[in-house]
């Protein structure tokens, strides 16, 4: 069996947020769903120290080929999800082009320099207006507020990959998701992931 | 059930390196695992321990590398394959007992994991262990992609025993943290007690006795001994230059001959790719790193002019290629060596696909294909004013935070110049300003403690400074016992602070000999710090973080007495601890009318100096708010705010 065809191959995407905000689950989550339909996919993550309230980014490269660079090429990204908005702009910077597409949580998370005055947030809309400076399209969407309705902040980024299944164009549908994430996670917390998913993949269109 | 022993064989999974290692041991049937937690090691223990019980291995955390180093070749020994697993500093910690071990050799085959990190991603240094195979002359391997990582692990095995002799694998970050499809071969069977032969130690026959005489290194055995381990070194040699796991890719006659490893294969890969060089460039990955497979590499050099070693870490390979061409001889003509020492790579840091590539660019003299120039310029503007600055650090509800604040705060009042030497662990951030940069040192584990042991002599020499030193509970059993001995029969005069927070943090909250559990979660007994240093005569005093004004007046009391070594321990469980992880403790909550702000004379000492993640600072409304996903109600902003506008409720 050999995997469908992707439009890019590979085909690059960026998951990037703060440490705790579920990233390294959502990478893998969707290796899972597409090592399952046989792909090849490389995974690069820096978590650890970095991981402490700081920056963090996973390179997916998906392909039908063979393995790739754990670290994209700059400016190749084809996707990027931030699961937390300002983080998008770091990403794009050094990953971005103009063909890229973004979808993008609503809720800020405000760094140190933030919190203590040194630096100011971006408002919502400057964001979404550098945003459409820097992508070929790019879509909000409020998980984290979604996210706290379900009972759990952290289920922003399951809403997210349901996002980004009505969105790309790569095979991560509700049933393979299901089957993964059932192999994932406890019984317990497997109809709110579900449910998740399900609220991200009718959150967006692609029109 | 563990991602580590589901798959059956031929069926391919997505690991993890880190996991493919565990795999790959697990393949290869090992029995005896240990070492130290360390970034980007720790997961490989982390997952063995968890299906030690099921698999029948014995698998620990050990108080440190060298113990840990013990324990595996103790298994060795007792004929049972064993595994040791740290970061790049950790081999540093183990290097004394390595050095004897390679001496004398091994028996059931032995790994010693080594996984590094270049570039410092999550360490303070770019610490390349592969020169301990050089200067202890013993065989050196680096997976090129997950499935070599699972693949050469358990060859590692076979080859240790081959050789009788440890075999070193190295890791890195890239591999070690990165993902990828792995074909799986078949999980490890439970041997123990399934009519295997019993472990034991065999020890009845001579020193020169290999597999049954006594282990001993001795200054009459020394020549022998060397000989017999360069004689294993030759027989690995010569396994290498036929080593599946070493491969090339290209053209017979290449205009320019990369020489790789490790995740820098990857790398190049990717580089001659974008290229499109694949035909012009030929690739030699090489797996086994040391000692060189001479006639292997003889075949490539001569056939290309300009050979490019492209590597992580230091110039290891770089060098070694240049030495073995040397060593082959004018017949292999003259060359044009590039990498990390003329130029073409930079000398630090981590590689990755574009600095490849722009090597590559360098040495064939091509332009390298660059993103947009103008898209680059506009995202390197926004990401300035759309990306505020996010430095690291502690999490909200962190008992460091409040540590740090009382040590701050009890040395301004001192007002004597007093300092604090730092050590490792998530409390090393206190050199930065989530620590209100306390720490003026910090360099190896349980060095703040030896270092403050030297500054507390100092008095005759007109040192009046006081000195203090911190240690986490783990580092305490690591390496500050030593250092602490040391300060206290020598009457240094200092104060130690144990930030006690009941487990290893920083690395993924691991057990430690403080703690009541082993790796996997089974109980053991839990020695307790104050009652060591009490057997020291050292003056103990216990302290929680969360109480400031009252830990902080212990603090000064102690900063008061002269003389001797006195021990605080600020004792509150890390907030990421299974014990309080998603467990609130109160409900914050800012009173808007009481929160005077920028009229309050605090100057923001919530917010500003504070700094916890878990407060917001609205610049419209001019207040402090809390941030309600974020914080994980630990209750110690209430202490800080001057007007007691923070108030806390405790959680029903």
């Amino acid at each position: 069996m050999t995997a469908p065809q992707l439009p890019f191959d590979p085909y690059n995407l960026i998951i990037t947020g703060v440490g705790g905000q579920g990233n390294v689950l959502a990478s893998r989550l969707m290796g899972r769903m597409l090592v399952a339909q046989d792909y090849h996919i490389t995974i690069g993550e820096t978590f650890g120290a970095s991981q402490r309230g700081g920056s963090v980014m996973s390179h997916l490269r998906i392909s039908t080929q063979s393995a790739w660079s754990p670290q994209i090429p700059r400016g190749r990204a084809h996707m990027v999800i931030a699961i937390e908005p300002s983080e998008t702009f770091r990403v794009l910077a050094a990953y971005g082009n103009p063909e890229v597409q973004v979808i993008w949580n609503t809720r800020p998370i405000h760094p140190i320099s933030v919190i203590t005055g040194q630096a100011v947030y971006p408002s919502r809309e400057e964001i979404s207006r550098g945003l459409t400076e820097l992508s070929a399209r790019h879509w909000p969407l409020d998980a984290t507020d979604q996210a706290q309705i379900m009972g759990n902040p952290i289920l922003g980024n399951i809403i997210m990959v349901g996002a980004l299944s009505t969105i790309s164009e790569l095979p991560l549908g509700p049933d393979i998701f299901e089957k993964a994430i059932r192999e994932m996670m406890p019984p317990a917390k497997v109809p709110v992931n579900l449910e998740a998913f399900s609220w991200g993949r009718g959150a967006l269109t692609v029109k | 059930m563990s991602i580590v022993t589901c798959g059956a064989k031929g069926e391919t999974a997505l690991l993890m390196g880190n996991d493919a290692i565990a795999r790959g041991a697990l393949e290869a049937g090992v029995r005896v695992v240990a070492g130290y937690p360390g970034t980007p090691s720790s997961e490989i223990i982390q997952t063995l321990a968890g299906v030690a019980s099921e698999q029948g291995l014995y698998v620990e955390w050990s108080a440190n590398e060298k113990v840990g180093l013990e324990v595996a070749a103790a298994g060795s020994f007792a004929q049972l394959r064993s595994m040791a697993v740290m970061k790049q500093v950790g081999v540093n910690v183990a290097s004394d007992f390595l050095l004897h071990l390679t001496e004398c050799g091994t028996r059931a085959g032995m790994v010693l994991v080594s996984c590094e990190d270049p570039g410092g991603l999550s360490s303070t240094n770019e610490g390349d262990s592969r020169h301990y195979a050089k200067m202890m002359e013993f065989p050196l391997v680096e997976p090129g992609d997950f499935q070599e990582a699972k693949d050469m692990t358990a060859w590692c095995f076979e080859l240790s025993e081959k050789l009788r002799n440890l075999v070193m694998l190295r890791s890195v970050t890239r591999m070690s943290h990165a993902s990828g499809n792995v074909v799986l071969g078949e999980p490890g069977s439970n041997l123990m007690g399934s009519g295997s032969s019993p472990a034991r130690f065999q020890f009845d026959g001579d020193f020169m006795d290999q597999m049954g005489g006594p282990v001993v290194t001795f200054p009459g055995m020394v020549d022998p001994m060397h000989r017999r381990q360069l004689e294993k070194l030759a027989l690995a040699r010569e396994i290498f230059e036929t080593s599946p796991f070493n491969t090339y890719t290209g053209p017979g006659d290449p205009e320019l001959l990369i020489i790789t490893s490790s995740a820098a294969w990857l790398y190049a890969r990717e580089a001659l790719s974008l290229m499109g060089l694949e035909e012009q460039v030929g690739l030699l990955k090489l797996g086994t790193t040391w000692p060189l497979p001479p006639r292997l590499l003889a075949g490539h050099l001569q056939a290309s002019e300009k050979i490019f070693i492209i590597e992580e870490g230091t110039p290891f390979l770089e060098d070694n290629v240049k030495v073995l061409w040397a060593e082959l001889g004018p017949e292999m003509g003259t060359k044009r060596f590039f990498g990390r020492k003329n130029g073409p790579l930079p000398p630090t840091n981590e590689l990755n696909p574009d600095l490849v590539a722009r090597g590559l660019a360098e040495i064939l003299g091509l332009t390298a294909s660059a993103p947009d120039q103008t898209y680059s310029e506009r995202a390197g503007k926004l990401a300035e004013s759309h990306a505020p600055f996010r430095a690291m650090t502690f999490c909200p509800g962190c008992p460091h935070r409040a540590s740090y604040w009382i040590i701050n705060s009890a040395l301004k009042q001192d007002n004597r110049d007093g300092f604090v030497c730092g050590d490792i662990g998530c409390y090393t951030m206190g050199a930065i300003s989530c620590g209100f940069n306390t720490l003026k040192t910090s360099h190896a584990m349980g060095s703040g403690t030896g270092l403050a042991s030297g500054f507390g002599k100092f008095n005759p020499f007109g040192f009046d400074q006081p000195v203090m030193a911190v240690s986490g509970d783990s580092t305490f059993f690591h390496a500050v016992m030593p250092a602490l001995v040391n300060a206290v029969h020598n009457q240094a005069d200092m104060i130690l602070v144990v930030v006690d927070n009941s487990g290893t943090a920083m690395t993924g909250f691991q057990p430690h000999p403080g703690t009541l559990t082993d790796a996997g979660g089974g109980a053991l007994p839990a020695l307790d710090i104050a009652r060591i240093c009490e057997a020291m005569d050292i003056q103990v005093v216990i302290a929680d973080p969360f109480e400031m004004g009252a830990t902080e007046k212990i603090l000064l009391d102690l900063l008061d007495e002269a003389g001797g070594v006195r021990v605080l321990i600020l004792r509150q469980a890390c907030a990421l601890s299974p014990e309080k992880k998603g467990k609130r403790l109160f409900d914050m909550a800012v009173d808007e009318a009481a929160c005077l702000a920028e009229d309050c004379g605090c100057n923001r000492l919530c917010t500003r100096i504070f700094g916890c993640p878990g407060l917001i600072w609205d610049p419209e409304a001019k207040k402090t708010r809390i941030d309600e996903v974020i914080c994980v109600g630990c209750g110690v902003c209430a202490s800080i705010c001057p007007t007691g506008a923070i108030s806390k409720k405790e959680v029903a």
